[in-house]
């Protein structure tokens, strides 16, 4: 088991910078998982880590040694490929042995491997078959298999999924996981899926544009988005962003004006004094769709478009006076005809404040807390 | 075999022939008939006597007159169907021809002379095959060592034109480096530069390096096909690149990358090579005619130049070494052809 340490890294192919100066750290034993859109580097990044490509700048640190310089083969790192890249003319035990023999591992040893490997991954009886014998989820087994048997220092696993369908996708997710707990070996995963993302993952990495966004814990980067880009590709559904504008600083607090006319006011807690907010700023607002409520008549007006009907929850697609688009999740059934005028509390919710770069504005959000509606506040 | 007859006869018109079916017969059986009917012309020829080949009009099946010996005559006599002047027919042997005279006597009883006008008598022929068209070279032409030396050159040549073709095509595929696009362009144009153009250049360097009138004399300068280079290269960019790249996962060397993933995996276009190759080296006659010169070191192609006199042309020999010469061709081609569409290299992928 191994950690890695990534000093800075930039990728450029040619005059096109992929990435811009990458730092982060990997501990031993820790599933870290890199998630951004496609184009992002996520997938580049890892093939820094494997050798595979070369860092223009930067130092890729194994065990605080310097990398860049070795070659794949010798890191000592084992990757699963999204398209498995099993050897298509060897048989399944041929495929697992290939890494064991260039290693010169003794040909006793390298069955026995093979077999632990086989009964831990249930594929045994598959042992002699060519891959084009199997189907997509024992392929997916085989190429695990592959890395697991090398016993690598790190295992980098690029989109494994996502060649499979959902359903299979959501039992290797678990396999995958338990896995990792049983091996205690530290993974680096990529993704575009923020759900597998959340459910694997010891830390994620948002990366976006070559950058990472923020690192952290499935939970923090849910909670205390860095900025709009995480706060809306963490979480399913997306956040809810509303456009408004700051009405007024109080000392723990910002009150922001929401809609035509800034008939809805919030109050939004910020800490520290240099958060930076001036009065008619303009902001926007944060809102996950599973933490609004429905009222009465005071709320934050909308019509409903679209409802869907899930049974155990309630989607609604909504559009405010303003136009813009709000999804709210409603726990349980709601009888919510499409065209339906709402009203919306929004005030109990937690709420993220951006600056219009997309910047988080006031410090931490905190979970779980109550607010006072922001009418009752500035009246 | 109903299903094959139903598939071979099935028309475009149904019952009735569209122009479609007339056209695409007609094409067909002309193309058979273009294809298969020199080769079936040599082989039929290759068992006529010398005088059957002589004839005129020739004949397709390898017809000879039938002799018999008659007593008081040396050689055996001809044979002849005779319409007699009385309307009689009957079997005479010829003893000679004067002009448009035949002189005949009838077989058992050779006593007596006929005279009978030549247009008045058909020979009486039978199927027969001259196989001493081929045991007679076999035992008089080095045919055995002849052929020992093509097997030698086709195979060599063959395997070296394999491995270092795959090698160029490797590389040119699969490794990105300054000059890659200029180098393939380089091999590419020389593809267009005809064999008898660099003849001479050819000679000098295997002259200066001491390889005149030796059999790897013939088989050097043909090794590095830029046909083979280009097919292999071709075949292997369909290779994905993550085969190469897990391969360097798994601590292979790049040598064990091209000997224990590439090539196995570019069989199908090997073996299309491999047929290119033996054909084009077994075929191969002005090169070797050009570096052999000792008789124990010629390739079968230029042993049967032999036959060809200045004077005389036995061709009777030459067809009956020509049909054995062709034959390995043929063989290879039949066992190495189903190979050319099995394609192996992306069923382990996605």
């Amino acid at each position: 088991m191994s950690d890695l340490a990534l000093a800075s890294v930039v990728k450029r192919f040619g005059d096109v910078a992929v990435l811009h100066g990458i730092d982060l750290e990997v501990r031993d034993g820790e599933m870290v998982v890199f998630v951004g859109p496609s184009g992002c580097g996520k997938s580049t990044l890892l093939r820094i880590i494997a050798g595979l490509e070369k860092a223009t700048e930067g130092d890729i640190l194994l065990d605080g040694r310097r990398v860049n310089d070795i070659s794949a083969a010798d890191r000592g790192l084992a990757m699963v490929f999204q398209s498995y890249a099993l050897y298509p003319h060897m048989s399944v035990r041929q495929n697992l042995a290939f890494g064991l023999e260039n290693s010169r591992m003794p040909r006793r040893e390298v069955r026995q491997q093979i077999e632990e490997v086989a009964r831990l991954l249930r594929i045994e009886p598959l042992l002699d078959r060519k891959p084009r014998q199997l189907s997509g989820g024992q392929r997916q087994r085989v190429a695990i298999g592959r890395a697991i048997v090398r016993r690598p220092g790190i295992f980098l696993l690029d989109e494994p999924l996502s060649n499979l369908d959902a359903e299979l996708r959501v039992v290797m997710r678990s396999e995958l996981a338990a896995l990792h707990k049983r091996l205690q070996a530290t993974m680096v995963y990529v993704t575009h899926d923020q759900v597998e993302a959340m459910t694997l993952a010891d830390r994620i990495v948002v990366l976006k544009d070559g950058r990472i966004e923020q690192v952290g814990s499935p939970l923090e980067l849910y909670n205390n988005p860095a900025n709009a880009f995480v706060a809306g590709f963490i979480g399913s559904p997306r956040m809810n962003f509303l456009e408004g504008r700051v009405a007024g600083v109080g000392g723990a607090s910002v009150a922001v004006a929401l809609g035509p006319g800034d008939t809805t006011r919030l109050d939004i807690p910020i800490e520290g004094d240099d958060h930076g907010v001036r009065p008619d700023d303009k902001v926007s607002i944060g809102i996950r769709p599973h933490e609004i409520v429905l009222t009465d008549h005071e709320g934050f007006p909308v019509n409903a478009e679209q409802v869907e009907q899930l049974g155990n929850e309630t989607i609604v697609h909504t559009k405010a006076e303003d136009g813009s688009a709000l999804l709210i999740c409603l726990d349980g059934q709601h009888p919510i005809g499409e065209g339906d005028r709402l009203g919306l509390d929004l005030a109990h919710a937690s709420l993220h404040l951006f600056d219009p770069q997309g910047r988080r504005l006031g410090g931490q959000v905190k979970v779980g807390r109550s607010v006072r509606p922001a009418t009752e506040a500035t009246s | 075999m109903g299903a094959i007859r139903r598939f071979i006869f099935r028309r475009r018109g149904g019952d009735r022939w569209h122009w479609t079916d007339v056209v695409a017969w007609t094409w067909l059986i002309l193309g058979l008939v273009l294809m298969l009917g020199p080769a079936i012309w040599l082989t039929l020829s290759s068992f006529k006597t010398r005088s059957a080949l002589n004839e005129f009009p020739p004949t397709l099946l390898p017809l000879t007159t039938e002799t018999r010996a008659v007593e008081g005559f040396d050689e055996p006599l001809e044979l002849y169907r005779v319409t007699l002047e009385d309307g009689e027919e009957r079997v005479l042997a010829q003893v000679r021809r004067v002009g448009i005279v035949a002189q005949m006597v009838d077989p058992d009883d050779p006593g007596e002379r006929i005279e009978v006008p030549i247009a008045d008598r058909v020979p009486v022929r039978t199927t027969e095959l001259a196989t001493e068209n081929f045991t007679e070279p076999l035992e008089r032409f080095a045919f055995l060592t002849f052929f020992y030396n093509s097997v030698f050159v086709t195979v060599m040549a063959t395997v070296i034109t394999l491995i270092v073709n795959s090698m160029a095509a490797f590389a040119l595929s699969k490794y990105q480096f300054r000059g890659r696009g200029t180098v393939l362009i380089f091999i590419l144009a020389t593809l267009m530069v005809p064999l008898p153009v660099i003849l001479v250049p050819i000679y000098v360097v295997i002259n200066y390096l001491n390889l005149f009138d030796s059999l790897w004399g013939v088989i050097l300068p043909t090794v590095a096909t830029p046909t083979g280079v280009f097919l292999l290269r071709q075949y292997m960019l369909t290779i994905p690149d993550e085969l190469i790249e897990a391969a360097r996962m798994d601590k292979a060397s790049e040598w064990k990358i091209y000997w224990r993933i590439i090539l196995p995996l570019t069989a199908p276009a090997l073996a299309v090579l491999a047929i290119f190759s033996v054909m084009w080296r077994w075929n191969d006659f002005l090169w070797p005619l050009v570096v052999l010169s000792q008789r124990e070191l010629y390739t079968l192609q230029v042993g049967l130049n032999a036959f060809a006199g200045e004077l005389n042309v036995q061709w009777h020999y030459v067809l009956a070494m020509t049909v054995l010469t062709m034959l390995p061709v043929v063989v290879i081609f039949v066992f190495l052809q189903r190979f050319i569409t099995s394609g192996v290299a992306t069923t382990g992928m996605k």
